[in-house]
C-alpha cells in the first residue's frame, strides 16, 4: 500500500499574504497623477521686443483677487467663458471685434480656417488657486472643443477615435493652444 | 434510541484553507500593481482642485513633484502656505537646486523630457504658484501639470 503524504496545513499561509496585504494597503496610495498640462514659456530676453499683436486678436481674461473675471473689459462669468472663448476663435462670420482667420491648406484635413487670436490670461497674486484652475480648465476646454469640431466637420469622427498622429498634429496644428500669460501682477495685496 | 447509534464519534472535517492564501495573494498582486509607494510623507495638506480636462501623466518616473499648501502641523509652522519639497519644507530660492538635484538622477537622455506636476491646494493664493512657476522658468523646467482630480462638472 503507498504512503499518504498527509496533508501541509496552509492556514498561516492565509494570515502571511493578510500581513502583506494590509502593509501593502497602509504604505501605497492609488495613483492620482493626473492634471492639467501646460509649458511655460521660457523668460523673455531683455533686448527683444514682444510681438506686437492687433487688439482685436486679443482675448483678455483678468481675474481678480476676489476671483472676480473680466473678459474683454466687461464683468464676466465663468460659466460663459468657455462660449465666449469658442466664438472669439472660431468666429465664422468675420465680425470686425473678433479674432482674424486666414486659411491654410492642410493634407489631410483640407482648407481650414486657422485663428489668428490669442487668449491672454492674467491673474492677481490674491487669485485663489481653484479658480486660477477653473479658468485654465475653461479655456482648454474651449480649444478642445473646438479641435473635436473640426474633426467632425472634415473627417466625421471625433478627435478620441483618431489614432493617426499625423492628423492629430494637423487638427493642433489649425487649432493652436493659444494661451499666454502675463506677467503677474499684484494689486489687491495678499 | 442507544442502539442505533454508531460506535464512530462524528467530527466536523476540517475546512480546506489552502485556496484562501490563494485569493488574498491575487488581492495583494492586484493592490501593488494598482497603487504607488508614497514618496514623500505631507507636511502640506494638499487638496486639488477639481477640473473636467484633464490628462493622464504617463511614464511617472519622469515626474518630480512641488507640494504647496498649508502646513497639517499649524501650532508648529503656522498657517501660511508653505512649500515642500521632497521630504522638507523648503523656500522659492531651493527650487532650482531641487529641479538641479531631480535632473541630475535621471539618466541623461530622459531629462529633456522632465515633468514638475503642481500639487497645489486649491485654497492657495496665486502669488506662491506664480513665483514657483516663474522660478521654474529660471531653471528651463517649461513642461508642468497642475494636478487636479476628475470632475463631470465644474460648477455644481
Amino acid at each position: 500500500m503507498a504512503r499518504k503524504i498527509p496533508q501541509l496545513n496552509m492556514s498561516s499561509t492565509a494570515d502571511i499574504s493578510f500581513l502583506l496585504l494590509t502593509f501593502f494597503l497602509l504604505t501605497s496610495s492609488i495613483n492620482t497623477d493626473k492634471g492639467l498640462s501646460r509649458m511655460l514659456p521660457p523668460l523673455p530676453d531683455p533686448d527683444s521686443k514682444p510681438p506686437i499683436i492687433k487688439e482685436r486678436n486679443v482675448f483678455t481674461v483678468l481675474v481678480n483677487t476676489y476671483d472676480q473675471l473680466l473678459v474683454e473689459g466687461k464683468p464676466g462669468d465663468i460659466r460663459n467663458l468657455r462660449k465666449q472663448v469658442k466664438e472669439f476663435i472660431a468666429n465664422p462670420y468675420d465680425e470686425p471685434n473678433l479674432s482674424e482667420g486666414e486659411f491654410i491648406t492642410l493634407p489631410h484635413l483640407g482648407q481650414v480656417r486657422k485663428s489668428k487670436g490669442v487668449i491672454s490670461l492674467q491673474n492677481d497674486r490674491g487669485t485663489s488657486y481653484e479658480m486660477y484652475i477653473k479658468v485654465q480648465n475653461e479655456l482648454a476646454g474651449a480649444i478642445y472643443e473646438l479641435r473635436d469640431e473640426l474633426a467632425q466637420e472634415k473627417l466625421g469622427r471625433s478627435i478620441s477615435q483618431i489614432s493617426d498622429q499625423t492628423i492629430i498634429d494637423e487638427i493642433q496644428k489649425a487649432v493652436p493652444m493659444s494661451i499666454s500669460e502675463a506677467e503677474p501682477k499684484a494689486v489687491g495685496g495678499k | 434510541m442507544s442502539r442505533y447509534r454508531k460506535e464512530k464519534k462524528k467530527e466536523v472535517p476540517a475546512l480546506n484553507t489552502s485556496s484562501m492564501s490563494d485569493i488574498i495573494f491575487m488581492f495583494l498582486f492586484f493592490f501593488m500593481v494598482i497603487t504607488t509607494i508614497r514618496e514623500a510623507t505631507l507636511f502640506v495638506k494638499v487638496s486639488v482642485p477639481a477640473a473636467t480636462e484633464i490628462q493622464k501623466l504617463e511614464r511617472k518616473n519622469l515626474v518630480s513633484y512641488i507640494y504647496i499648501g498649508t502646513p497639517t502641523n499649524i501650532q508648529m509652522y503656522g498657517s501660511e502656505s508653505r512649500i515642500q519639497l521632497n521630504d522638507q519644507f523648503g523656500t522659492v530660492e531651493q527650487i532650482s537646486a531641487f529641479i538641479e538635484s531631480e535632473r541630475a538622477a535621471r539618466p541623461e537622455q530622459d531629462r529633456p523630457f522632465l515633468i514638475t506636476s503642481l500639487k497645489v491646494d486649491q485654497d492657495v493664493r496665486m502669488g506662491i504658484v506664480t513665483d514657483v512657476k516663474q522660478e521654474l522658468r529660471k531653471v528651463g523646467a517649461y513642461k508642468i501639470n497642475y494636478s487636479a482630480k476628475k470632475t463631470d462638472n465644474l460648477f455644481k
